[in-house]
């Protein structure tokens, strides 16, 4: 920084020179460019004959404004510029933006003034100076609409969590108030609770490949071991859902363990390779070992979940929910507790993200990511380091199974074929790995997306009675995996948070470093 | 040299499956010195380092720190015993800011020392404090090498072992680099062991150095007496000298 600001001192009179200098090129060119167009101006005299009227003066002034504007441009504003870039360059920083300088309170406030007081005046005004007022008003109008725009943009991004998670709590509430409570059904269920399903599944795959860097292709497995964990125990023993929550998730945290084992030394292919095992082995095992899990067949009639106990959701129970408050009988109020709870659980799962990732255990995490040699030279124990992150990423994936049993009331190892794992995976990667908001959004877009298709029933206009835009969903899938991944190779959101500041939160956004190095 | 040395590694013999790489290798250093290894491409230079730190373990003989034979521990309990490595290819961890790879080397529970130790980092590298809040794969070559060397001292090691610190650098910064590891040894007794390929600096900077060739060592000595030596100029200096 020293050399920098010493560097400008001593440059200082050789810019002076070099504004000059080139203040008098600037003129030199505009008075030759100017000379015919403004300094000479043709007119018809008297007996109608064409005369040249030099307007000499006017010339002056042209080539002036030239002079001055270079001078000023080279001497002053180029200088303020490059400090500017020369700032971002040396701290890494972001430029503190231009237009925070632009948009100011202050001016938005006189912009308002200006323009109610050419509102009002408008009316007094003679014509020729109404125009000019019109045209400040215009001005005044659109500035105050730009700062509107922006403040209400960085109001936004500012408070980006507070306010997503304010619109999903009220989403079902809007929903039925809109469609009533049975045609709220779709939309809670088929959007709301599926799309929460997959954003809590990615969010915990996002642990163990997004913070750890362990590509794992089995992920589902620890899904089936929480559905299967919560049917079988619930219709053996008759544990209500509360219990056996977090009961599945510690199960499939055992499972997650065990899986852990044997990959400690693979990594990239050959760990996909063995996780992706590790998936069909739980599956084939769902299948064939019918005396307990019942097969193909499945588990039919699980319990549903109720609210801590008090309320249940069977239609037959004493303390049904809808009788408990005289409501009409319908299944709307169990979807929307449903929703509420995955929502929960997701929320859980971020806030157990972000968390971690402040925490010792999330820095080794994203260490092991990066380099797994310079974190043993480092003293970070990769073994436990690698099992925390199975674990931890395999226990949300065992709650979010537990929620998908009570909520199907079936389980069979049709729901955890290698396709859902890579559905998971997909979106984690498109998301941005690392990236809670990147994913989410890519659950939404890629889930909320198939379901849409469903309902796109003016395409059979088009290509005729038989098509059925569902079967081309995995087309499209695939499209958009490759049109994102072309346009934004780390996905959604690329850049990654840092989780230790010394002073502010700044960094250089990702998109400037090199593929695979940053 | 009274007493027992910091670091000995005794006839230690080193394999890659079948390969044996290192074949019965000795060497000392004391506490406050600088030892430098020389010696060509493929001479075991490294793999001697990383013998030091337990990945691989030695097949035979023994390495022992502070009298405690370190032989079969694992690498990250060595790494407790605050033997710091600036490891080969510097290995900085791209998408963390600096701040954060330096956080990363004090260690992850004991940030008792943190800020006045990256103080003492920054004041040593002023280019580190510059780009503190960057992400480290957006680093040049020597500021990653920095940050490589501040990331292991920020472990306050009692022994700092350097892989190749000059590897792919512009030899400007390579003598900053080394004018920086002469300050911490002069200045706060750092004992440090440095793995070179630039042998001319390596020996200038060294109170002792060991020549190493296919798995052994063939020559020890002070650094002015190897940087005199007629066989090592041939081999190593002559012809490689800036």
């Amino acid at each position: 920084m020293t050399n920098i600001t010493s560097r400008h001192e001593g440059a200082a009179g050789d810019l002076t020179a070099r504004a000059l200098r080139e203040a008098l090129y600037a003129g030199l060119i505009s008075l030759g460019l100017f000379v015919l167009f403004v300094g000479l101006k043709s007119d018809q005299n008297i007996r109608n004959e064409l005369i040249l009227v030099p307007r000499w003066g006017l010339l002056a002034i042209f080539v002036v404004i030239a002079m001055v504007g270079r001078f000023l441009m080279i001497a002053y504003l180029q200088p303020f510029l490059a400090s500017q870039k020369v700032v971002n360059a040396a701290t890494g920083m972001l430029p503190d933006s231009m237009a925070s300088r632009f948009f100011r309170l202050p001016f938005f406030i006189a912009a308002v003034v200006v323009s109610a007081v050419m509102i009002a005046a408008a009316r007094g005004l003679p014509d020729n100076i109404a125009a000019y007022a019109t045209i400040i008003r215009g001005l005044a109008i659109i500035y105050s609409l730009a700062c509107l725009f922006y403040m209400f943009r960085i109001f936004i991004t500012t408070h980006f969590t507070v306010l997503a998670v304010a619109a999903l709590v009220l989403y079902p509430i809007v929903i039925v108030a809109i469609f009533g409570a049975q045609g709220s059904l779709k939309w809670v269920d088929n959007f709301g609770i599926q799309i929460l399903i997959y954003v809590m599944l990615a969010w915990g795959l996002n642990i163990v490949v997004g913070l750890a860097g362990l590509l794992d292709l089995g992920y589902v497995a620890f899904y089936a071991v929480g559905a299967y964990s919560y049917a079988l125990l619930s219709s053996t023993f008759g544990l209500s859902f509360w219990v056996l929550l977090p009961m599945a998730g510690i199960l499939a945290a055992f499972w997650g363990m065990i899986l852990g084992f044997p990959v400690l030394r693979l990594r990239g292919d050959y760990l996909a390779i063995v996780t992706l095992a590790f998936g069909e082995i739980i599956r084939l095992v769902l299948l064939n070992w019918a005396e307990v899990t019942n097969g193909a067949a499945g588990i039919s009639g699980v319990a549903k979940a109720s609210v801590f106990g008090i309320w249940s959701f069977d239609v037959s129970a004493p303390n049904n929910f809808a009788k408990a408050f005289g409501l009409p009988m319908s299944s709307a109020y169990y979807k929307i507790f449903l929703f509420y709870l995955i929502l929960a659980l997701a929320l859980l799962t971020a806030f157990v993200t972000v968390r971690l990732r402040r925490m010792p255990i999330g820095r080794a995490w994203e260490a092991l990511r990066e380099d797994e040699i310079a974190c043993r030279s480092l003293g970070i124990n990769t073994v436990t380091t690698k099992l925390t992150a199975f674990a931890i990423g395999a226990m949300f994936g065992g709650f979010a199974g537990s929620f998908f049993a009570a909520r199907q009331g079936f389980v069979s190892p049709e729901s955890f074929v290698f396709l859902e794992s890579a559905v998971i995976l997909a979106i984690v990667v498109l998301g941005g790995m690392g990236s809670l908001v990147g994913i989410a959004v890519a659950a939404a877009v890629m889930v909320g997306g198939t379901e849409i298709l469903r309902e796109l029933e003016f395409l059979k206009h088009i290509f005729g009675p038989d098509f059925t835009p569902e079967l081309y969903r995995m087309l499209l899938f695939g499209i958009a995996m490759v049109v994102v991944m072309v346009w934004k190779p780390r996905g959604f959101v690329g850049s990654r948070e840092p989780t230790a500041f010394l002073h502010e939160r700044k960094a250089v956004s990702g998109s400037f470093t090199k593929e695979g190095h940053g | 040299m009274s007493g027992q040395p910091l670091l000995k590694v005794q006839a230690v013999e080193t394999f890659y499956g079948n390969i044996r790489a290192l074949g019965g290798v000795d060497v000392e250093v004391n506490k406050g010195e600088i030892v430098s290894l020389i010696g060509a491409n493929g001479a075991g230079k490294s793999t001697l380092m990383m013998t030091i730190c337990g990945s691989p373990h030695a097949r035979h003989g023994s390495v022992i720190f502070e009298g405690r034979d370190i032989t079969q521990m694992p690498t990250h309990e060595i790494a407790r015993l605050r033997i710091a490595q600036s490891p080969e290819g510097r290995r900085i961890f791209p998408r963390m800011t600096v701040y954060e790879n330096l956080q990363m080397g004090a260690g992850l529970d004991n940030l008792k020392y943190f800020s006045e130790d990256v103080e003492k980092i920054f004041k040593l590298f002023p280019r580190l404090k510059e780009r503190q809040a960057q992400r480290g794969g957006t680093l040049s070559g020597g500021e990653q090498q920095m940050l490589s060397i501040g990331r292991a001292l920020m472990a306050r090691p009692k022994l700092l072992l350097l892989d190749e610190p000059s590897l792919g650098l512009a030899p400007l910064i390579v003598k900053g680099i080394f004018e920086a590891i002469k300050k911490l040894n002069k200045e706060e007794g750092l004992t440090v062991f440095l793995v070179e390929q630039n042998a001319f600096a390596a020996l200038k900077l060294s109170d002792r150095a060991y020549v190493m060739v296919n798995g052994k060592v063939t020559m020890s000595g002070s650094g002015k007496d190897l940087l005199a030596n007629p066989e090592v100029r041939a081999a190593y200096l002559e012809g490689g000298r800036h």
